[in-house]
């Protein structure tokens, strides 16, 4: 036993910050704004270190695709215990534009030229809310998927994976190579120490371009527009239950 | 007074609330002690050490002019020179928060061509005004060749986005600079010099107890550690204790600050005004700035309110005063069609020359705000910052040569022949002067005479008297002060405020404001003075609420809130609120603030 894992980290806008829409409503203000890890992938990050220090892994390299600031994740996830980075480096100006389709192809290359036992993804970024990449890399590798983990344990050849659903909780079994999404409760994530961080700073983080790996990243889709939600209308208030019910009938809510 | 064991501490901790017998309980280490504490009994507490040439606490403009100094200095002689930063926020500039309108003068000494190395300094002051408001009116005040607040030739700029690209120029000369992570603790050699710092410990759980996740800080000595935290440091405030470095208290004022973008058709890039007066009244001092930038192309407008912490009432509630300024004519007016995009609040000195401390000490020294180099009169500080950071750098390079801890004696004496203490010697009475039953009228004429004819010179020199937080009267004394409601337009309510800031703390952790005695809340703060800290803390961190045991109330301390500001270390009027730093990479997250 002893998995390589891949784990895939995004650079997003971080939690905290109010967003704005930008003027020409094209997307959301990023100059300047404080970006960070996306905190499903600090999750499957940590899933997958925990792995390495349990033996059940034996590598875990951190990828991540886009601007040149995606190094920084990088070094961050270094720290927080990968062992190798990817950073598959695309113009800033192109990396709006990025897709998760995009991102599957990518890691289809790299994994296609390096042998890894097992992908580890967030169940979703936070600025795009997608939850593609993973299901549509397995779809390309022909993998099983076990996505929304909440509980992870190796079993030989296999992953058992509880995952959480809208009904409760489902176990599966998935045979190796495999990909997997992390949820919210699947571990709480450890940080990153300053010595980890200048620690990080000597290991390997190695850069490809998209012509590199022979990728297409024509858009699929493209944004008409994005706007911010319409302000929220005051309710009212009521004086008791008959004038309730009134309001609801007036409104169509219950039948008069 | 109730006395708390651990073990009762350890009860309530199940239920993970700082909450002990319907009262707030301060659980943080530096006031409930590890060492004594069984939960840590089989804890590791080794730390990791790095040695460095120089430490540097705080990564503002200060600190970073320091860094880059040193390196500039180390490249020129050919020498090795390892220089680091800590900072507290998650990045450079996430905690920068400041008007501004700067003198470059240090900036052009640092990089003489920063224009174009791509600065962010373009927003040259076109045209300005000073008036003192009334309620409805406006009385300019004239501005002639000597007045404090004439800005010819100096620039707008959004403070944080500078910090930002010195950052960048500093890694670029070799510094090494570590955002995320707070200056937690002062390390001290066994002579009692001092040998460094050590970051934040993370993971502790809001009862003390150590969380799985709980990790060490780290130790990084230095031959020198330079405190750059800016004003009311909390390290800075240790080191003034430790070696009595004081000899006047300082005195302070917070400053809330908006950023909006506002109607094109109103927008004069380059105009700034200054006022004084409404809504303060004639003896309570402070005033307003409004500055007209554009920034990426965008019509922004930098407005805020300075509000001296020297004030009387308990009543007092800076934030509402400045909401209410924004209601007058003649600023609502250029407002009016806009739209809010920041807040953000910090605490400032206004003690000045009177009030600098001893400025080194065995192992380190005091640069910028966090030696109360702010020039009130002027409202400027970054220029005085930048300026004793690289002062500080070229005293104590020479010195490291040896492999000895450097007590940097050169800084303060030449800082003295510097612009620095030459403009807060010449400007440091007129901020006294406002102290008289004249108040502001008072201030303007001494102003007038001592300053714009007389440049400074005279002999005497006022003092400020009591600390701010002694100079609270009882409620019985004061009046509450009644202040409109905001209307989501023009003004707003402080929570809508503060989520602005996108300020957040990790909940599971114990709060970072500690309390010396957890009694005095309740037993001094609200009975004589009504709870001033719901009032002067611009963030809602601190509220009064009917408390689970039953009577009364209890203080409830939201630290998610805090946005770093330093005022209730301030203004406690025990002095009981002590501010520690919470786990680095916290706290706001401004942008170009």
């Amino acid at each position: 036993v002893g998995m390589r894992v891949l784990v895939g980290v995004k650079r997003v806008v971080d939690y905290a910050v109010k967003v704005r829409v930008r003027p020409d409503k094209t997307g959301v203000i990023t100059e300047g704004v404080q970006h960070s890890m996306n905190p499903f992938d600090e999750i499957a990050l940590e899933e997958a270190v925990k792995l390495k220090e349990k033996k059940s892994a034996t590598e875990v390299v951190a990828f991540s695709m886009g601007g040149p600031k995606c190094q920084e994740v990088l070094r961050t996830a270094l720290a927080k215990g990968a062992d190798k980075a990817i950073h598959v480096e695309i113009p800033d100006a192109d990396a709006s534009k990025l897709e998760p389709l995009h991102v599957a192809r990518a890691l289809r290359k790299i994994i296609e030229n390096d042998k890894f036992d097992a992908v580890f993804l967030g169940k979703q970024a936070i600025d795009d809310d997608a939850n593609q990449t993973g299901s549509l890399l397995a779809g390309m590798l022909d993998w099983p998927q076990a996505l929304y983990a909440s509980k992870v344990e190796p079993d030989g050849k296999s992953l058992k994976v509880t995952r959480e659903i809208d009904g409760g909780l489902d176990t599966i079994k998935v045979t190796l190579p495999a990909i997997l999404s992390a949820d919210l409760r699947l571990n709480e994530p450890r940080y990153a120490t300053l010595p980890n961080i200048m620690k990080a700073k000597k290991k390997p983080l190695e850069k490809k371009t998209a012509k590199d790996l022979g990728i297409d990243l024509t858009p699929q889709t493209k944004v008409v527009e994005v706007s911010e939600p319409p302000v929220r209308q005051a309710g009212g208030f009521v004086d008791d239950v008959p004038t309730l019910i009134a309001k609801l009938k007036e409104k169509g809510f219950i039948k008069a | 007074k109730m006395r708390l064991s651990v073990a009762s501490l350890f009860r309530a901790s199940r239920q993970l609330n700082n909450v002990v017998n319907g009262k707030w309980t301060t659980t943080h280490y530096t006031i409930k002690d590890r060492s004594k504490d069984p939960r840590w009994a089989e804890v590791d507490m080794t730390r990791v050490a790095d040695e460095y040439d120089v430490v540097i606490v705080g990564g503002g403009p200060g600190g970073l002019s320091a860094a880059i100094r040193l390196r500039q200095l180390a490249e020129a002689a050919g020498k090795e020179c390892r220089v680091c930063v800590v900072e507290k926020a998650a990045e450079l500039g996430a905690h920068t928060l400041s008007g501004a309108v700067i003198e470059t003068r240090a900036l052009d000494e640092l990089f003489p061509n920063w224009s174009e190395l791509g600065a962010p300094v373009h927003q040259k002051v076109t045209a300005e005004s000073i008036a003192i408001l009334t309620e409805k009116g406006r009385i300019p005040v004239p501005i002639v060749p000597g007045v404090p607040l004439a800005n010819h030739g100096n620039y707008i700029v959004r403070l944080g986005h500078l910090v930002k690209w010195l950052g960048e120029k500093a890694e670029e000369a070799g510094v090494e600079i570590y955002p995320g992570y707070a200056g937690a603790e002062v390390l001290y050699n066994e002579d009692g010099s001092v040998k460094g710092i050590a970051t934040n410990d993370v993971g502790i759980a809001k009862d003390g107890s150590p969380k799985d996740s709980f990790e060490r800080g780290m130790e990084l000595h230095a031959k020198c550690t330079i405190f750059a935290e800016g004003c009311r440091g909390h390290l800075s405030k240790q080191v003034m204790n430790k070696f009595d470095l004081k000899e006047h208290e300082m005195s302070y004022g917070i400053g809330i600050k908006e950023l909006w973008q506002i109607d094109p058709a109103k927008h004069r890039p380059g105009y700034i005004e200054h006022t004084m007066g409404w809504p303060l009244t004639s003896t309570q001092y402070g005033g307003s700035f409004l500055y007209h930038i554009e920034s990426d192309g965008l019509p922004l407008v930098s407005i805020g309110f300075v509000n001296a912490l020297d004030y009387t009432n308990p009543y007092m509630n800076p934030y509402q005063e400045f909401q209410k300024y924004k209601t007058h004519p003649s600023i609502a007016k250029q407002l009016v069609g806009g739209k809010r995009l920041g807040y953000g609040a910090r605490a400032l000195n206004e003690g000045g020359y009177q009030t600098v401390p001893k400025l080194s000490f065995p192992g380190g020294c005091l640069i910028g705000c966090a030696a109360g180099l702010l020039n009130v009169a002027k409202l400027k500080g970054t220029h005085n910052a930048m300026k004793s950071g690289m002062v500080a750098a070229e005293t104590i390079f020479p010195d490291l040569e040896a492999n000895t801890t450097v007590t940097p004696s050169g800084y303060q004496p030449a800082l003295d022949q510097t612009y620095v203490m030459k403009e807060l010697k010449a400007c440091r009475n007129i901020r006294p002067s406002f102290n008289s039953s004249l108040g502001l009228y008072g201030a303007l004429a001494y102003s007038g005479l001592f300053y714009v004819i007389g440049r400074g010179k005279e002999p005497w020199t006022l003092q400020h008297g009591k600390p701010d937080n002694e100079k609270l009267l009882p409620k019985e004394s004061c009046q509450p002060i009644d202040y409109p409601k905001p209307d989501g337009k023009l003004t707003f309510d402080l929570l809508t405020s503060v989520s602005l800031t996108g300020t957040n703390h990790e909940e599971n952790q114990p709060a970072h404001l500690t309390l010396k005695d957890d009694s005095v809340p309740v037993d001094i703060n609200l009975a004589k003075y009504d709870g001033p800290e719901a009032r002067f803390c611009p963030a809602g961190v601190y509220e009064f609420v009917p408390s689970e045991s039953g009577s009364g109330q209890r203080l409830q301390i939201n630290a998610q809130n805090c946005i770093h500001c330093k005022t209730c270390d301030i203004k406690d009027p025990t002095q009981n609120i002590n501010w520690v730093s919470p786990q680095g990479g916290e706290g706001p997250k401004y942008n170009g603030m």
